[in-house]
C-alpha cells in the first residue's frame, strides 16, 4: 500500500462524472450530498429530496434560511427554477416507481452480490433507518461512494455482509477511495484503480475476488 | 358548514388516553407545535405517536415523549441534532419503537385513508424489518405485504384553510400532512390563516376539505427548529 487515496471529495468528484445532463438523481444525507458539487460543465442533474422537492439548490446564505424549506437531511436548502413540491407519498412513488435515474448512498459494507449494509452496525443503541431502504429499491443506477475500507481498516467490499442489511442485489458500482467498481453477475468487477496502487495491493484489503476481464483503467481525479 | 374553532385546547379537548396520533412534520417543517403543547396541556396518557421522527430538543414531540405521554412510537427516523427525550425513554425500556421505513410509512399511511388494508412493496425484502411479515414474488421478484396505518386523530400544520377545510402547505412542510388528513378518523389543523370558502383557487388545493374535521388559526406559529436552536422552551 502506498497510503495515498482519494478525499471525500474526490470520491464525491468521480462519481459526480456518471451522472448524465437531466438525470434524476437522489442523493444520501451526508457525504453523498457532495457529489451535488461536482456536476460536470454543461450538464445539470435534477435533485430529488424524499421529504417532497425536487430541483433543489444549495444551501442559503447563513441568516437566510427558510425551515420550511429543507431536504431530507434536516438541511435548508433553496430551489432551482422548475422546482416541485409534493407530499411523501408521491416522493416515494418516484423512489420505488423505477424514476429516479441514479441514487448515491453511503455503505458500511457492499457484498459481491450487490447486498449493502448502510444502516445500522449491531444492536446497541436506537436504530433508525430513514429511506435508504426505500431508496435501493427503484432507482435505474445504485451507486454507493465509500472509503474502501474503514477507518480500522477492515474491508468494506466483501464475499456476505456481516452488519445488518439494507437492500438485497440492490448495488450496481462503488466509487471508493481507491478504484471504480462494478457489480455484474454476483462479482466485482475491477474498472479503475488509483494508478500508483497494484491490483496484488488493492486485492489485500478487499474481501473477495476482484475481477478484470477487461484492462482496468487509471482512476485519476483532479485535486480537491 | 364552518369548520374552524376558536381555541387549540378546545381542538384536542376529545383527545382521549390510549389514542393513536398521527402529527405531521418531517423535522421541523411541518410540525403543528401549538396544537402538540396544547394536548400536552390537557394531558392523555399512553398514546401511540405517528410521525417520521421521534422529536428533537425539549419541545414538540419530544416535550410530549418528556411529559410521559408516548407509550408507542411509529416512526422512520428517531434520530435528530438532540434526541435525549426518545432516546432516554428507550433505553430505559419505557417506550415502545416501530421502526418503518419512511417510504413504506407514507405508504401505509396512505393506504390507511384510501381503504387499502394491506399492499406490498420491494422496501425492506430480505431485511430484519421484514421479519414476520408475509412475502410473496410478483412477476419474479419478492415483496413485503405492510399494512395500512390508521389513526384516531390528525395533528396538522398548514398554511392556508378556508372555512370548508380546504388546505394549502408552506414548501416542505407539506410532507406526510395530506396523508394524514385522509387517514385520522378526526383531522385537527391549525392554520397561520383561514380564508372565507371561495379564498383559496380549486386549482390549488391541496388537501380537500372533505378530509379536515377541525381548523384553528395561529397566526404567527412557531417554527419547532428556530426554538430548538435557541434552545428555546414552548411558552
Amino acid at each position: 500500500m502506498t497510503g495515498i487515496k482519494l478525499s471525500n471529495a474526490q470520491i464525491a468528484w468521480r462519481a459526480a462524472q456518471d451522472i448524465a445532463d437531466g438525470a434524476y438523481v437522489n442523493l444520501g444525507i451526508g457525504f453523498p450530498e457532495m457529489v451535488a458539487q461536482y456536476q460536470p460543465p454543461g450538464r445539470q442533474a435534477v435533485f430529488h429530496t424524499e421529504n417532497g422537492i425536487l430541483d433543489f439548490g444549495p444551501s442559503p446564505e447563513k441568516g437566510e434560511e427558510d425551515w420550511d424549506l429543507i431536504n431530507a437531511g434536516k438541511r435548508a436548502v433553496t430551489l432551482n427554477p422548475g422546482a416541485s413540491f409534493f407530499h411523501h407519498a408521491d416522493s416515494f412513488a418516484m423512489v420505488r416507481g423505477g424514476h429516479l435515474d441514479v441514487a448515491i448512498l453511503g455503505a458500511y459494507q457492499i457484498a459481491q452480490n450487490g447486498d449493502l449494509a448502510n444502516w445500522r452496525v449491531g444492536e446497541k443503541g436506537v436504530p433508525a433507518v430513514g429511506g435508504a431502504m426505500d431508496l435501493v429499491h427503484g432507482a435505474k443506477r445504485v451507486a454507493v461512494i465509500t472509503d474502501h475500507v474503514t477507518k480500522k481498516g477492515a474491508p468494506k467490499l466483501v464475499e456476505h455482509c456481516s452488519f445488518p442489511l439494507t437492500g438485497l442485489g440492490c448495488v450496481t458500482r462503488v466509487y471508493t477511495s481507491l478504484a471504480v467498481i462494478d457489480i455484474i453477475d454476483g462479482r466485482f468487477v475491477l474498472l479503475e484503480k488509483l494508478p500508483d496502487l497494484s491490483l496484488a495491493d488493492l486485492q489485500s484489503i478487499t474481501d473477495a475476488t476482484l475481477h478484470t476481464p477487461n484492462p482496468v483503467a487509471d482512476l485519476i481525479v483532479p485535486n480537491l | 358548514m364552518d369548520k374552524t374553532i376558536h381555541s387549540v385546547a378546545k381542538a384536542v379537548e376529545r383527545i382521549p388516553d390510549e389514542a393513536v396520533v398521527m402529527i405531521g412534520g418531517f423535522g421541523g417543517a411541518g410540525a403543528p407545535i401549538e396544537l402538540i403543547h396544547a394536548l400536552i396541556n390537557h394531558g392523555p396518557k399512553d398514546l401511540t405517536v405517528i410521525n417520521n421522527n421521534a422529536g428533537n430538543g425539549r419541545i414538540g414531540i419530544a416535550a410530549m415523549i418528556d411529559a410521559g405521554m408516548v407509550r408507542k412510537m411509529i416512526c422512520s427516523f428517531p434520530r435528530s441534532s438532540d434526541p435525549r427525550a426518545f432516546n432516554e425513554k428507550y433505553l430505559a425500556g419505557e417506550i415502545v419503537l416501530e421502526l418503518v421505513p419512511q417510504g413504506t410509512l407514507a405508504e401505509r399511511i396512505r393506504a390507511g385513508g384510501a381503504g387499502i388494508p394491506a399492499f406490498y412493496t420491494p422496501t425492506a425484502y430480505g431485511t430484519e424489518l421484514a421479519n414476520g411479515k408475509i412475502i410473496a414474488e410478483f412477476d419474479g421478484k419478492s415483496y413485503v405485504q405492510e399494512r395500512w396505518l390508521k389513526a384516531d386523530f390528525a395533528l396538522i400544520k398548514a398554511e392556508v384553510g378556508d372555512t370548508h377545510g380546504n388546505l394549502t402547505y408552506n414548501k416542505t412542510a407539506r410532507n406526510f400532512s395530506p396523508l394524514m388528513c385522509a387517514a385520522a378518523a378526526t383531522t385537527i389543523v391549525q392554520v397561520s390563516q383561514v380564508v372565507a370558502v371561495g379564498g383559496i383557487d380549486p386549482e390549488h388545493v391541496i388537501t380537500p376539505g372533505l378530509f379536515v374535521d377541525q381548523i384553528v388559526t395561529i397566526p404567527n406559529p412557531q417554527q419547532e427548529e428556530l426554538l430548538i436552536r435557541a434552545e428555546a422552551s414552548y411558552s
